[in-house]
């Protein structure tokens, strides 16, 4: 429990500095929820497939301020994903907003980007009072309060009014784990105005080989005919845990399409949580998993349906392989007020080796009469049929293995409309698919 | 000889399917087996093409000089012999062109031979395409998904071209046809027939040695051959029907 120790004192020194008043408050309760809760333990149901107590076992040190200037800008820009040189890039290192490594190509006009510290006191008081830590009343758990509590060089995105952004912005998190366990606690707001369109995409490096810790949380608000394409690829090392919650709320009738891509990493934790508050909401998710080694994926989605005439759809996809374990725990409330809901939910699993595990859990919690809403789970192995199809017409066995697996995965890769990105993942997925 | 095959025996689920088979194939012959449901031809290709649900118990397959059994099913495709299925598999999102484009490449690679260009495979594919009368539109698909029987039947022919196999052996290709395609595929599988290459014709009906003309016609009944022949057993069991087999089997058993 020394990390717990280490926390006290590192919030001590935190509220000593001159941080304002709006941040400060949220970051107080957090604490306290914090103090109260501890971390999460498997006997909490949302938790009880992922044990990230454990990981504390370790010490962890959050980044000392100066440490992210150890990284050069020439180390950072090899990280860059290929092609997308039409690109808003942000660094967080370490969990912090990095201006120096960071390139915005987009126009002030177009794009406001600012630190959460700064955005707090100016004309974005009002939203940063209003959204900023809304996700606390979803997520609960230590954990989440943990990062809540340590606010500190997080960034609020703001796209004006009918700004349709055709450069995408990818939020680049890296984790320096090179001489210390490295906890990372990133924190983002991103607010869509009316009739505006952005393409977000974060990714997660860690470098060295000391324990990586990144414990994120992103807030993204939607106002009335906004849209959101938001991308999440994880490709991190075997050291590298992740507890990554996103809160979606949708307060204009607006379109969301996500996509999570999870691919090497150790302990992955995904809260993806969307709240359609608005009339006519609609939203699509999706997730990839293609598990191997010891690596353990779980996500936990929650729709929230608070008003009539909202669409959404879930398609899950996972691939676990060696000793692997995937977990898709889908969480869809519609509330009394939200007749005409279509709430849809799909998780399709493929296991392929005898110590691979796969967890789905659907949970439907329905308070409207007049509703369509349905779940459904497979979990099976490669079609032995046609393995040996392919394999009769002279293609190696690893060969086909990977022309089947691709074939599952196309419908979820074809989601991917930023060209680049799809081409950087298919690559992804070839090698990972090739190299086990 | 291309093909021998000694006293095999197999299994499937502990259930005894070939009680002893003996078959021997030469270059450029073409055999046809025949015989009831449940008599055993399937079980013979997929013994023959590696299935692996499939238990060998006794016997030996030579093919090529080569003890087959001990062939990895990819290994026994690039070393020439061809399965063409009965019920071939729809694989929606792998597509047929990507696919057929390993299963050459893989063979070449086999054989020491390097891999054709996109250009070279493309030429060879046109030129196969005709053969079979299929349309590259069909090709761009998933392997089989949604082709229609016939479609199904002329892409196993079409691959079959494509791979250029020593030995071929079609697993009741007719089967589901209709008069019109029946004899689109029986075209193809002609043009394909020449003297470094057999065929095996596994077949329930008699109509499809009408187009293709077998050197020998075999007659299998309870996993054993129990009647061999020229092309003229075809239309004797045509006319009698496989009571007759089965009849004269029962009887030299009870006697």
């Amino acid at each position: 429990m020394t990390n717990i120790t280490y926390f006290k004192d590192q919030f001590e020194a935190l509220t000593a500095t001159d941080s304002p008043s709006t941040i400060r408050d949220i970051s107080s309760a957090a604490f306290e929820t914090f103090n109260q809760s501890g971390l999460p333990t498997y006997k909490l149901e949302e938790w009880k497939y992922t044990n990230i107590n454990s990981l504390f076992d370790k010490d962890y040190q959050f980044s000392k301020d100066n440490s992210r200037e150890t990284l050069s800008p020439s180390a950072v820009q090899a990280l860059n994903l290929p092609g997308q040189n039409e690109a808003n890039e942000l660094y967080f290192i370490n969990g912090r907003f990095t201006p120096g490594l960071s390139k915005i190509i987009s126009s002030e006009k177009e794009l406001i980007i600012l630190p959460l510290e700064a955005a707090a006191k100016g004309t974005y008081q009002k939203i940063i009072a209003d959204h900023l830590g809304s996700s606390s009343k979803y997520l609960k758990d230590g954990l989440h309060a943990l990062n809540t509590a340590f606010i500190q060089d997080g960034i609020f995105i703001y796209l004006p009014k009918g700004q349709q952004l055709k450069a995408p912005l990818y939020l680049h998190h890296i984790t320096d784990a090179n001489t210390e366990n490295t906890l990372s606690q990133p924190r983002s707001l991103v607010y869509l105005a009316e009739n505006t369109q952005l393409q977000l995409i974060e990714t997660y490096t860690t470098l060295g080989s000391m324990e990586s810790f990144n414990n994120e949380v992103i807030e993204i608000v939607l106002q009335e005919n906004a849209y959101l394409a938001y991308y999440k690829l994880q490709n991190d090392s075997p050291n590298a845990a992740q507890v990554s919650s996103t809160q979606i709320h949708q307060i204009g009738k607006s379109y969301v399409q996500t996509l999570t891509i999870s691919l090497n990493g150790g302990v992955i934790r995904n809260n993806l949580n969307l709240i359609l508050d608005a009339v006519g909401n609609e939203t699509h998710l999706y997730g990839l998993s293609l598990l191997k080694g010891n690596s353990h994926v779980d996500h936990h989605t929650l729709v929230d349906n608070k008003q009539p005439n909202c669409f959404s759809n879930q398609l899950y996809k996972g691939i676990a392989d060696d000793t692997a374990t995937g977990i898709f725990s889908g969480r869809i409330i519609v509330q009394p007020d939200a007749q005409k809901t279509n709430a849809y939910q799909s998780s399709k699993n493929i296991i392929l080796s005898e110590r691979a595990t796969i967890n789905a859990k659907p949970q439907l919690e329905i308070f409207a009469d007049d509703v369509k809403c349905s779940h459904g789970c497979t979990v099976g192995q490669l079609d032995e049929e046609a393995m040996f199809y392919l394999r009769a017409r002279g293609v190696p066995f690893k060969t086909a293995e990977s022309l089947l697996l691709q074939a599952f995965a196309s419908d979820i890769l074809d989601q991917i409309k930023l060209e680049p990105l799809r081409t950087h993942v298919e690559q992804l997925i070839l090698a990972h698919l090739a190299s086990s | 000889m291309m093909l021998s095959i000694k006293n095999i025996h197999a299994n499937i689920d502990g259930k005894e399917i070939l009680r002893g088979i003996n078959l021997d194939i030469k270059a450029g012959e073409v055999h046809a087996i025949m015989g009831p449901n449940g008599s055993g031809k399937s079980t013979l290709a997929s013994v023959l093409a590696g299935r692996e649900e499939y238990e060998v118990t006794e016997g030996t397959v030579t093919f090529l000089n080569k003890n087959l059994l001990d062939l990895s099913i990819e290994d026994r495709a690039r070393e020439g012999l061809f399965l063409a299925f009965q019920y071939p598999v729809e694989i929606p999102g792998v597509s047929t062109t990507n696919f057929i484009k390993a299963a050459v490449n893989e063979k070449r690679k086999y054989h020491g031979q390097e891999p054709l260009d996109a250009l070279a495979f493309l030429k060879i594919m046109k030129e196969k395409m005709a053969l079979v009368e299929i349309d590259q539109a069909l090709l761009s698909r998933s392997i089989n998904e949604g082709f229609s029987g016939g479609e199904k039947k002329r892409n196993e022919i079409f691959q079959m071209a494509m791979l250029e196999p020593k030995l071929a052996i079609l697993d009741e290709t007719d089967s589901g046809l209709d008069i019109d395609a029946l004899r689109i595929v029986a075209n193809g599988i002609n043009k394909l027939r020449n003297e470094n290459r057999a065929i095996l014709l596994i077949t329930h009906y008699q109509r499809l040695l009408d187009y293709i003309q077998p050197d020998y016609v075999h007659v299998l009944y309870n996993g054993r051959i129990v009647k061999s022949g020229s092309k003229d057993l075809a239309l004797e069991l045509e006319e009698k029907g496989y009571d007759f087999i089965t009849d004269e089997t029962e009887m030299t058993k009870s006697s």
